[in-house]
């Protein structure tokens, strides 16, 4: 079975975000770059299935600036075994044009399994897994909380609101994971170390002139404070008012 | 010089940043109360390799170093400073001892399973009557035709009474005076000679284990002598000055959790209508916690970085490492607890648990005082 993983760089979650570059950028100065949490979990079942079947390789893939190189290694002590990073430095943001360059790369790679997180945690399309998967025409399911393989074929579980959907699939398909799907391995010191020896391609991204531009960031507006409308029942039709007329919450 | 952590050093501080949020964090305030040392927890982190970083791959190792041993040890700490004996009492004691001092047999009998936490370790100095005075030991090991007798009874012993094998000084000629001690490697277990027993009255670190243990014509074989006879002391001294590291470290974590939590609990809690970090007296307790923080934090850098490079004997760093962090983690649990005035005196809090825990420091492996008189010896001899 052989696994091909998208890895993207992203802020880590805690770090607080300052826009940068003209006001159309994430300002990398001072920020500390994860895995998308997503994407960890597209790793951690790579591994379980590769571990489960005894045998397979994992690829690990990555569009992005040079420095996607040191999440890559992060998912080797994970426990991937090779990689290839296509260059980035522009910090392409058109989901369309990095699609295609990571389908491009795809295009020269065996696979029975190809996994993505649901979506990349900076910019939160959600849209590069089942754009890749539509480009190699090949099935897609997104949002999966469970995936079993067997007999070329794959069983996922997706929950909506409606409901739990179980799915099979023929392989050669795509994935999208969701949180809830594994809970990702801490690296073995061991495996750190390893992780630099595995070999890692690095090539340009071909990446055509993207269709989409950020024009503008904002920082989301401040949080009004609270207010206190008064205490005990009386206060009641004051604040049902309130929510009404003022929040336009009821 | 250069001050940036390599690209592995950083993932290993990150590992031991999870490792304590989520996997020791949680239960932690259920098993202080308990005084539970949580064995799932001492596999796990066996298993992530925390306790091979000095060790060899060929015993089981990862050879990551002494700096990335005290980053971990620091992670660690600064959720909670129990859960970081078990560098001390399987890799920096026994094993890192034994590969130092032992032959080929005892390496294998015993390193590859302190690293992977098969075997649980210990050191046994101290007793109730020689503490400080580690030449002033009583008990003796009388050599036999097939082995040593062990009469003697240690005291404040970390993991006594859950150790699998321990370190243990003892006079094998006691007219010699410190050149008198040596050092046997002993099975704790399935000895009728050994009894042990929990000490219940510590004031913190509940989640590690402490004890005595009373050792009765306790016999044991020629093989676990660890060097040569009348090495113990010298052996002593070398383990303290490897243990004191992971002590050193120790305190470096409790003071970053202290000021941590002390600069979140300032921002939050408001007084006179603004948050109490507003207040010019409270900026002045958290400048200093955070100034001593980092100044502990270089010096145990530098001590740690020393050993890396090969210079393991470096006393005069350990020691200087070991007493300014120790009394770094006390003050900056003073200051913490000040800052979260009457939740400071909470146990609902940890600031006082990080206190009660700081306050070890000042005693364990060492006192204050002696590493000051280590200090002053090697200045003065320079
Ligand atoms: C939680 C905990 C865990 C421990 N774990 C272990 C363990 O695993 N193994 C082990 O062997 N021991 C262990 N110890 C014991 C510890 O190492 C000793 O308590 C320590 O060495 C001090 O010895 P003491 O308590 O007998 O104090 P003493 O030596 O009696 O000292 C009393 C006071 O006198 C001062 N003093 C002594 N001599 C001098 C001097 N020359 N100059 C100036 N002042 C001096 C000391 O600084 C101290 O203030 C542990 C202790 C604790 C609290």
């Amino acid at each position: 079975m052989n696994i091909v993983v998208c890895v993207k760089r992203v802020p880590d979650t805690e770090t607080k975000i300052k826009i940068g570059g003209e006001g159309t950028k994430i300002d990398p100065a001072g920020v500390e770059f994860i895995i998308s949490p997503f994407d960890e979990f597209a790793v951690e079942e790579a591994i379980r299935i590769k571990e489960k079947l005894g045998k397979g390789e994992i690829t690990i893939l990555s569009l992005g600036p040079a420095d996607a190189q040191t999440i890559m290694r992060k998912a080797y002590a994970m426990g991937a075994d090779k990689g290839t990073h296509l260059n980035d430095a522009t910090e392409c943001q058109d989901t369309l044009a990095e699609a295609q360059a990571l389908a491009a790369a795809l295009k020269g790679m065996q696979f029975d399994l190809l996994l993505f997180g649901k979506q990349a945690v900076d910019y939160d399309n959600g849209a590069v897994g089942v754009q890749v998967a539509r480009l190699l025409n090949i099935p897609v399911v997104s949002r999966i909380i469970k995936l079993d393989v067997a007999d070329g074929k794959a069983t996922v579980e997706r929950e909506s609101d409606m409901g739990k959907e179980v799915v099979e699939v023929k392989l050669p398909a795509a994935f999208t994971a969701e949180k809830g799907l594994n809970e990702p391995r801490y690296p073995k010191l061991m495996d750190i170390m390893k992780a630099k020896k595995k070999p890692l391609e690095e090539k340009p991204a071909q990446l055509e002139a993207p269709k989409l531009t950020i024009v503008k960031m904002d920082y989301p507006p401040a949080r009004p404070p609270g207010k206190i409308v008064g205490q005990g029942e009386e206060s009641v039709p004051a604040l049902v008012n309130l929510l009404k007329n003022e929040a336009k919450a009821l | 010089m250069k001050f940036d952590f390599t690209e592995e050093q950083k993932s290993m501080m990150e590992v031991g940043r999870d490792f304590a949020e989520k996997d020791i964090l949680p239960t932690q305030e259920e098993d202080e109360k308990a005084h539970h040392f949580r064995k799932e927890t001492f596999k796990k982190m066996a298993e992530l390799g925390f306790f091979g970083c000095v060790i060899p791959e060929k015993y089981g190792g990862n050879e990551t170093g002494h700096l990335c041993a005290a980053l971990l040890t620091e992670e660690i700490a600064r959720v909670s400073a129990s859960w970081t004996l078990p560098f001390n009492m399987q890799m920096w004691g026994p094993a890192f001892t034994i590969l130092n001092y032992g032959n080929e047999e005892q390496k294998e009998k015993y390193i590859p399973a302190l690293v992977n936490g098969d075997v649980i370790g210990a050191f046994a100095i101290t007793e109730p009557n020689s503490g400080s005075d580690v030449a002033g030991m009583g008990t003796t090991a009388t050599e036999t035709d097939d082995g040593y007798i062990l009469n003697g009874q240690k005291m404040w012993i970390s993991n006594a009474q859950t150790a699998d094998m321990s370190l243990v000084y003892a006079y094998t000629d006691k007219a010699k005076k410190h050149k008198g001690i040596s050092c046997f490697l002993v099975d704790m277990k399935n000895n009728p000679g050994i009894k042990t027993a929990a000490i219940e009255t510590k004031l913190g670190l509940f989640c590690a284990p402490t004890g005595e243990i009373a050792f009765e014509d306790a016999k044991i074989p020629k093989s676990a002598l660890l060097g040569q006879k009348g090495d113990g002391f010298k052996i002593c001294m070398w383990q303290l000055n490897n243990t004191r590291l992971g002590c050193a470290a120790r305190g470096v974590g409790i003071a970053r959790g202290c000021h941590e939590h002390a600069i979140k609990y300032a921002l939050e809690r408001t007084q006179f209508g603004q948050p109490i970090a507003e207040f010019e007296m409270i900026q002045d307790q958290l400048a200093l916690m955070y100034v001593e923080y980092e100044a502990a934090r270089l010096l145990v850098l530098k001590a740690a970085y020393e050993k890396d490079q090969g210079n393991i004997g470096n006393t005069l760093s350990v020691s200087t490492a070991k007493y300014f962090a120790g009394e770094a983690a006390v003050n900056a649990s003073g200051l913490a607890m000040k800052v979260f005035g009457s939740y400071g005196y909470s146990s609902e809090y940890p600031v006082e648990r990080f206190f009660r825990d700081a306050k070890s420091l000042q005693t364990v492996e060492g006192t204050s005082n002696i590493q000051k008189v280590i200090i002053a010896r090697a200045i003065l001899s320079k």
